[in-house]
């Protein structure tokens, strides 16, 4: 992994400069960022495999192999009218399952639009989470939350604020709560890249290496944010170089190499258990879909950038991978394919079936306790449609 | 006359004050090739250029400070929220600078920032925010929320050229169920602070404004028929507002509803309801009511929304009550 040692070293060249030298030269005297890639688009291991057993690998596989088609499911729903919003992770499935791999259990995700996904890898029931996009009574967010802001207290998933960026401030107060209570929980934020330009991006780095807090921060480079391409969003060579400003260690990974972020995930894990703060992740990737199903992204990028990334798909990549490793056969991996889309179509049809939650489940969790002007208004409501009964839409 | 869009009117103020003026910019995320969350600023980047339609970073204090900065240098700026609910990344610039630059200095802070906003959408509690409160209640910033093609056209035409910083809530809801005619130069223009009496009537004066307007003309529409003759006001501004308006109206019916589509503890209903209980207290025949939302966070999924949203059936039943004194 590349270190900020590497910057520190690059001072010391720095200062037989002039002023005038050294302000021209400045943003390239930060050593090139080498990514780190175990295992390559065409799925031949190139680099050193981080310790796996085949149980890990083939959950992994699973789990992405199981977002895939989910997510191609919740689009045609969408499309179809049947839920309201959804943003997929397609074509990003290996950055969140490499990360929670790499995680214990007891750590704590910060999820933005795209990794409620690691979910799905802690176990979390299908059904309940296919809930969430209805917002029924079986969505433990009780319908409160717009499709794809998953999360679950049973996982330590967190419910993400849909504003940009301000997860990664709340994954480091987490991360110093730990450090407080000595539980050797590691709080894990999720970002994109166009959550780099928000203060809030900032503000929590610098706290971060200043108070050397157990905090790793992902940030999946999915080269755009919405219609704005990443080299509109940063003057920086690369997000991963934005660590040195804040004194973390940093290093640039294959996001689409879910070995490779493992690893990488892992090696970040270990550091912040042994009490030398957080680091800085950029997981290169690529959104192969539109944003969200509210945009069409022919308007603003050109398709034959997305061929090009279509040809590094982390889950083809994977699946070569683990067929050439003799984990698991092609054969074996059609049969698991049409197993998980069974479940699928089995989880959408149950969860569709469910009631929408009661209408007063509106004045509920406000507060810890309901106050009086929150009981008023509840009567109040509960009188109203008692006079004018409604039909559900 | 052909019929505009909400949101097309609001196109429209823009290109037609970035004509009439070279100071006038817009500023916010995915407004170039892209038109905007909602298209909004769709063609504008073709038509004026990238030095005029900048689109930025996601980052929202620096929209709002940028504005602050080149409004102070005499540029025009209209920044747009990709949600209103956004704005709260950029808080303190709008609130505790733009608002209070005048006061210190004495110099203008001519921006413009349009806030997306309201329910109806299926948003959930970070897309459907109606924000207006937190704004009327900051000194220095003016608050306009309209309700009709014509008065988004020309309320955003006054709030460009004001010398104040203006902050233009706009419908979701209404951005392309809203239709109207628009008047071309200078007829369009419509002043801030001034409302507009969207129905006469002589039994209650029904206060409301944006997304409230056309719940409140059903309401209206529905109780005539029943011999009750609702006189609706929509405000169109909310800072300043047109007090006189509603006072001569409360005089007039003796009886005062107040609808909002936003929560209601500390809302604008509640400062309508608290200035007319002081100043028009001897032509009160029966006590003010609000229709709100309640103090909740909007939910998302959409049955509960409609729970959640005020509606004319609430507002009838609030009439009902009113009519009985
Ligand atoms: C504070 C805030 N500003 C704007 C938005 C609107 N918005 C939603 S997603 C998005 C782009 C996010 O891009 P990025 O962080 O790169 O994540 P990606 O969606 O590409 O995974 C924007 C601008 C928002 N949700 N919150």
């Amino acid at each position: 992994m590349a270190k900020a040692a590497a910057a520190k070293s690059s001072t010391k060249r720095k200062s037989k400069r002039s002023a005038s030298e050294r302000i021209a030269q400045s943003p390239f005297d930060l050593p090139e960022i080498p990514l780190h890639q175990v295992i390559d688009p065409s799925g031949k291991a190139v680099g050193v495999l981080p310790k796996t057993d085949r149980a890990l690998r083939l959950r992994m596989y699973r789990t992405m192999q199981l977002i895939r088609l989910l997510d191609e499911r919740m689009m045609i729903l969408q499309r179809q009218g049947r839920i309201g919003f959804y943003g997929a992770c397609t074509g990003q499935e290996a950055a969140p399952v490499g990360t929670v791999a790499a995680l214990e259990d007891r750590d704590w995700i910060f999820p933005a639009l795209r990794e409620g996904v690691t979910m799905l890898y802690r176990g979390f029931d299908l059904e309940t989470y296919v809930c969430q996009v209805f917002g029924n009574s079986g969505d433990v967010l009780k319908g409160r939350q717009m499709p794809s802001h998953y999360a679950s207290k049973s996982v330590n998933v967190v419910s993400w604020g849909s504003c940009i960026g301000t997860q990664i401030p709340q994954a480091v107060g987490a991360a110093m709560a730990a450090k407080y209570k000595k539980d050797d929980v590691v709080a894990a934020a999720f970002m994109g890249d166009g959550a780099t330009s928000e203060g809030d991006f900032h503000t929590a780095l610098n706290f971060a290496g200043v108070f050397q807090v157990p905090a790793l921060f992902l940030c999946q480079n999915n080269h755009w944010s919405i219609s704005i391409p990443t080299a509109k969003q940063t003057a920086s060579r690369t997000i991963a170089e934005k660590a040195v400003a804040y004194g973390l260690p940093y290093a640039r990974v294959d996001g689409n190499d879910v070995l490779a972020v493992y690893g990488a995930v892992k090696e970040a894990r270990e550091r912040a258990a042994r009490g030398e703060g957080a680091t800085f992740l950029e997981l290169l990737t690529y959104r192969i879909g539109a944003h969200s199903s509210s945009d069409d992204p022919r308007v603003y990028r050109d398709e034959a950038e997305v061929e090009v990334w279509k040809a590094r798909d982390p889950l083809a990549r994977y699946r070569k991978f683990l067929i050439e490793e003799g984990d698991l056969s092609a054969k074996e991996d059609e049969r698991q394919r049409t197993e998980l889309n069974e479940t699928v179509l089995e989880a959408v049809k149950r969860a569709e079936a469910r009631p929408l939650p009661p209408a007063e489940s509106l004045f509920d969790d406000v507060y810890a306790e309901r106050p009086w002007h929150l009981e008023a208004q509840r009567t109040e409501l509960l009188e109203h449609l008692a006079s004018h009964p409604k039909k559900e839409r | 006359m052909s019929e505009t869009t909400y949101i097309e009117a609001i196109r429209l103020a823009m290109i037609e004050e970035m004509e009439r003026d070279q100071s006038v910019f817009l500023i916010g995320e995915d407004i170039g090739h892209f038109g905007g969350a909602f298209k909004a600023t769709q063609g504008l980047l073709e038509r004026f250029g990238k030095e005029r339609v900048v689109d930025t970073p996601i980052a929202e204090a620096l929209i709002m400070g940028v504005s602050v900065g080149a409004a102070i240098r005499g540029l025009r700026p209209v920044a747009e929220m990709q949600f209103a609910d956004f704005v709260t990344c950029g808080f303190s610039q709008l609130v505790e600078n733009a608002g209070t630059f005048h006061y210190r200095l004495k110099v203008s802070v001519p921006m413009v920032v349009r806030l997306p906003s309201g329910g109806g959408v299926g948003g959930g509690p970070y897309h459907s925010r109606n924000p207006e409160a937190w704004f009327c209640h900051a000194p220095g910033l003016k608050v306009v929320a309209p309700a009709t093609a014509a008065d988004a056209h020309g309320l955003l035409k006054s709030a460009i050229r004001d010398p104040d910083p203006v902050v233009f809530l706009e419908q979701k809801w209404l951005y392309r169920r809203e239709k109207g005619v628009l008047q071309s130069g200078d007829d369009a223009l419509v002043p801030l602070g001034k409302a507009r009496v969207a129905r006469e009537g002589r039994h209650l004066t029904l206060v409301t404004y944006a997304n409230g307007v056309p719940m409140a003309v059903e309401a209206a529409d529905r109780l005539r028929a029943q011999g009750i003759e609702i006189e609706v006001i929509d405000l169109r501004s909310l800072a300043p507002w047109d007090h006189q308006t509603v006072l001569a109206s409360v005089e007039k019916t003796g009886r005062l509803l107040v609808l909002s589509e936003a929560t209601r503890t500390g809302s604008f209903a509640s400062e309508v309801a608290a200035h007319v209980a002081e100043l028009g207290f001897e032509s009160l025949d029966a006590p003010i009511l609000r229709v709100t939302a309640p103090d909740a966070p909007t939910p998302s999924e959409k049955n509960l929304e409609a729970y959640f949203r005020p509606n004319t059936e609430k507002l009838v039943d609030a009439v009902s009550v009113l009519m009985r004194y």
